[in-house]
C-alpha cells in the first residue's frame, strides 16, 4: 500500500463495513490519484461516507463508454484526491444524486443530465442547466451517437419557459437582468427578487455561451485539443492549456524538462497577476473610484505589454504545448521581468496605502457580499474567494505540483471575514506573492531544452491535470482513443462553485451593490457553460 | 488626498503621444477616426459591445481601449450600456445557439441606422468553434454585418484600426 492510500483507509474501513463490499486497500492509480471502483448500488453509500469524513467535492463527469455511461466523483482530503468510479447501463442511466451530500455536485449534476441523459435520482433540482432551447430534451450531445455538426437553418428560440423560483411576499418585485449586460461582460441571465432596496433572493441563469466545448474535442487530435483548451475561458487561456498538457502528459507519462515547467510557471504567475490587477481596477470602478481604476488599468496595460514583448501574445495564448512550452527565454527576457517587478513593487507600495485610507472606497467594500466560512465549505468553493472566507485550499500549498514543490513552501493570503474587501485583500496580497514567485523562478531558471517530443501511445489512455489558476483550482480530464484522437475532454473551473456562492452572499445587499460583489467574485461564465 | 494627488501628478499624462505617420500609430489612427466621427456622426459614435459566446479573450482588449494608454475617448468614441443608444454594435462570437435570439433582438433594438462589426476570429468565421449543435458561427450567420476585425483576440491596436477601416469604408 502506498502512502497516498493511507489517508483513505478510514473511509474504506467504513464503506466496507457499511456494504460489506470487500475493498482491497491497495487501490489502483490512475497517474497518481487512486481509484476507486464501485458497483452503482453502493455509489450513495460511498459519497454519504466521505462527505462525513469531510472530504472536498472536486468534481462530476462522465463519459459514454459504447454500452454503458461510466460517472466519475473526483474528492479530496488533506491534499490527496481520490476517484470513484461506477458504470451505469446507457438504456437505463438511473444513479443516486450526490447534491445531498455534496451540495457543490449540484449544477455539475444537472449539467451531466443535460449532456449525456443521466437521470439523478433524489436530485433537488430536477429543472435543466446547460440546455436551452438549442437541443431537445431527449437528445443528449455528449452520447457517442450524436451528431456534432447539427446544422440547424431555424433560429434558435430564446428560453423564455425555464421555470425560475418565484418569490411571493407583499411588495416584492422581479428585477430581470441580462443575457445582454450593461458593460463589456460576457451574458448570463440574474433574476432578482427584492423588498425595498435589499435582495432577498437571486437565481443565476448561466450555459448561453455553450459553445459545446466538450463535444469539439471529441475526435480532435492534440494540437486541436490544445487551441481549443487556450479558449475555455480566454482570461485563464494559460492556466487551462497548463492544465490540459498536464493530463496528456500524465496519461502518456510524458516527463517534461524543469526548464519548460519553470517556463509553464513564469506564464501562470504572470496571467495570475494581470487579471488581479484588472479586477482590482473593476472593483475600484464598479464603486467609482475611478483613480484607482485608472492607476491600476495602466499597470495591468504595462504588464501586458511585456507580455507581448517575451511571449508574442498579450494574453500569452497557444504558448504551452504537450511536451513543454514554445517559446524560450532569454537573459534579457529574465532581465526585463525583474525589473517590471521591482518596479511594480513601488508602484504598488505608494497605491496600497492610498487605498487603504480612503474612507469611502473601504466603507463600499467592508460588510458587502459576506460569504461565510460555513457558507464557503459546504459550497467547496476555491481560489481567492474560499480564501477570503477562511477556507485555505490551494494546489501549490496543498497538493504542490512542479516546479512549486522545488520552490520556497508558498505564503498563502488567508481572511476571515469573507466580504468584498477580504476578498480584495486576498487578491492584493496573491499580487505580491505571485512577484516572489516569478523572481524565485527567474533565479532558479534551469537549462535544457524546452520541448520533448509528443509520442502517440497507440493504445487507450486517460489523466487528469490539476492547476491552480488565478480563480483557483483548474481540472482537466482527458481521454486518448489508439489512435491519438481525443475521446472526452472535461475542463471543471472553480467558477462552478463560486457562481452558487454569489447567489448566497448576495442575500440582504441592496440592488446597486451586485456589480462590485459579482466583480468580486468574477466566476467565468465561457469556462461553466462550456 | 496629497498622497493621491501626489501620484496622479507624478504619473502625468501617459497617452501615448503623436509621431510622425503610421499606420501603427494609435494616435494618429485615432485622429483620422475622429476626422470622420466629427463629420458623419457629430462628435461622437456610441458603441455597444454584445458577447454572443466569446471565451472573454475579445471583451478584455476591448476592455483595454479605456485604459489611459489608449483613451479612445478622446477620439469620441465610448462605450455606452444600452443598445437604444448605439450607433455600432462591436460582437464578439462564435454566435452560440443560445445567444442567437438574444443578439437578434439586441439588434432589432439598435435604431437605424446601425453598423455591426464583428470581432475576432471567432466573429468573423467561428474560430476554433465553427457551426454545430451549440454554435451558429460567424456573426454574419445572424446578423448583417458591415466590417470585420481578425485577431484572436485583436489587440486595441486592431480594433481601432478595423474601427477606422470600417468609418473610411462606410
Amino acid at each position: 500500500m502506498t502512502d497516498n492510500n493511507k489517508i483513505h483507509i478510514q473511509f474504506l474501513k467504513l464503506l466496507n463495513a457499511e456494504t460489506g463490499f470487500g475493498v482491497d486497500y491497495s487501490l489502483p492509480k490512475l497517474n497518481v490519484i487512486s481509484i476507486l471502483n464501485l458497483p452503482s448500488k453502493f455509489w450513495q453509500t460511498a459519497t454519504s461516507i466521505s462527505a462525513k469524513l469531510a472530504y472536498r467535492f472536486v468534481g462530476i463527469w462522465a463519459q459514454d463508454l459504447n454500452e454503458t455511461i461510466e460517472l466519475n466523483i473526483m474528492l479530496e482530503l488533506q491534499g490527496v484526491f481520490l476517484l470513484l468510479r461506477t458504470s451505469i447501463d446507457i438504456y437505463t442511466p438511473e444513479i443516486a444524486s450526490v447534491t445531498p451530500y455534496f451540495p457543490a455536485a449540484n449544477r455539475l449534476e444537472r449539467h451531466t443530465h443535460d449532456m449525456f441523459g443521466v437521470i439523478f435520482t433524489n436530485h433537488p433540482d430536477e429543472r435543466r442547466w446547460t440546455r436551452h432551447m438549442a437541443w431537445h430534451k431527449d437528445q443528449f450531445p455528449l452520447r457517442k451517437n450524436f451528431i456534432f455538426n447539427l446544422n440547424s437553418v431555424n433560429t434558435t428560440l430564446p428560453d423564455n419557459v425555464y421555470p425560475f423560483t418565484k418569490v411571493h411576499g407583499e411588495g416584492v418585485y422581479e428585477i430581470p437582468v441580462g443575457p445582454v449586460h450593461a458593460g463589456i461582460i460576457e451574458p448570463g441571465h440574474f433574476r432578482f427578487s427584492v423588498a425595498g432596496e435589499n435582495i432577498i433572493h437571486l437565481e443565476e441563469r448561466l450555459g448561453y455561451l455553450h459553445k459545446g466545448v466538450e463535444k469539439l474535442a471529441e475526435g480532435c487530435d492534440i494540437k486541436q485539443l490544445i487551441k481549443i483548451s487556450g479558449r475555455v475561458s480566454g482570461d485563464s487561456t494559460v492556466a487551462y492549456t497548463w492544465a490540459t498538457c498536464n493530463a496528456l502528459e500524465n496519461a502518456s507519462n510524458l516527463k517534461i524538462s524543469d526548464r519548460a515547467l519553470h517556463i509553464r510557471a513564469i506564464m501562470c504567475e504572470r496571467e495570475r497577476i494581470a487579471n488581479h490587477i484588472g479586477d482590482f481596477a473593476s472593483i475600484c470602478n464598479d464603486v467609482a473610484y475611478t483613480f484607482g481604476y485608472y492607476q491600476l488599468m495602466r499597470l495591468k496595460e504595462l504588464w501586458l505589454r511585456l507580455n507581448k514583448q517575451i511571449f508574442g501574445h498579450r494574453l500569452m495564448m497557444d504558448c504551452i504545448q504537450p511536451g513543454g512550452v514554445c517559446v524560450d527565454l532569454s537573459t534579457q527576457h529574465c532581465q526585463d521581468m525583474q525589473e517590471q517587478i521591482t518596479k511594480f513593487r513601488c508602484e504598488l507600495a505608494e497605491l496600497y496605502p492610498i487605498f487603504e485610507t480612503n474612507y469611502g472606497f473601504n466603507n463600499r467594500l467592508q460588510t458587502t457580499g459576506v460569504l461565510s466560512y460555513e457558507q464557503a465549505l459546504s459550497l467547496g468553493v476555491l481560489g481567492y474567494v474560499g480564501r477570503a472566507s477562511g477556507c485555505k485550499f490551494d494546489l501549490r500549498h496543498d497538493a504542490c505540483y512542479p516546479p512549486y514543490s522545488t520552490l520556497q513552501p508558498i505564503n498563502i493570503p488567508v481572511f476571515q471575514t469573507g466580504d468584498v474587501l477580504a476578498r480584495l485583500r486576498v487578491r492584493a496580497q496573491e499580487i505580491l506573492v505571485s512577484f516572489d514567485l516569478i523572481e524565485q523562478l527567474i533565479n532558479t531558471l534551469p537549462t535544457g531544452c524546452i520541448l520533448e517530443q509528443w509520442i502517440n501511445h497507440k493504445k487507450i489512455i486517460e489523466g487528469i491535470g490539476l492547476i491552480e489558476g488565478w480563480r483557483g483550482e483548474i481540472l482537466v480530464f482527458v481521454r486518448v482513443n489508439d489512435n491519438g484522437l481525443i475521446e472526452r475532454y472535461f475542463p471543471r473551473d472553480p467558477s462552478w462553485f463560486s457562481w452558487p456562492a454569489l447567489e448566497m452572499l448576495i442575500h440582504d445587499n441592496i440592488v446597486p451593490d451586485f456589480p462590485v460583489c459579482n466583480k468580486s467574485i468574477n466566476g467565468s461564465y465561457s469556462a461553466v457553460d462550456l | 488626498m496629497i498622497k493621491t494627488l501626489y501620484k496622479i501628478f507624478k504619473v502625468g499624462t501617459i497617452t501615448e503621444s503623436l509621431t510622425p505617420e503610421q499606420n501603427d500609430n494609435f494616435e494618429y489612427v485615432g485622429d483620422c477616426c475622429k476626422k470622420i466621427i466629427d463629420g458623419k456622426f457629430n462628435g461622437s459614435l456610441s458603441i455597444r459591445q454584445i458577447d454572443a459566446g466569446s471565451c472573454n479573450g475579445c471583451e478584455l482588449e476591448i476592455h483595454a481601449l479605456n485604459n489611459s494608454f489608449y483613451n479612445i475617448e478622446r477620439f469620441g468614441i465610448h462605450f455606452v450600456a444600452s443598445p437604444r443608444h448605439a450607433d455600432l454594435l462591436m460582437v464578439t462570437g462564435p454566435v452560440s445557439r443560445n445567444m442567437e435570439s438574444a443578439l437578434i433582438t439586441t439588434y432589432n433594438a439598435t435604431p437605424n441606422p446601425k453598423i455591426v462589426l464583428a470581432i475576432g476570429d471567432c466573429g468573423a468565421c467561428g474560430g476554433v468553434f465553427g457551426c454545430s449543435y451549440a454554435c451558429a458561427g460567424a456573426i454574419s450567420n445572424v446578423i448583417p454585418v458591415d466590417g470585420i476585425i481578425n485577431g484572436c483576440p485583436p489587440t486595441p491596436m486592431n480594433l481601432l484600426q478595423g474601427i477606422l477601416k470600417l468609418l473610411q469604408d462606410k
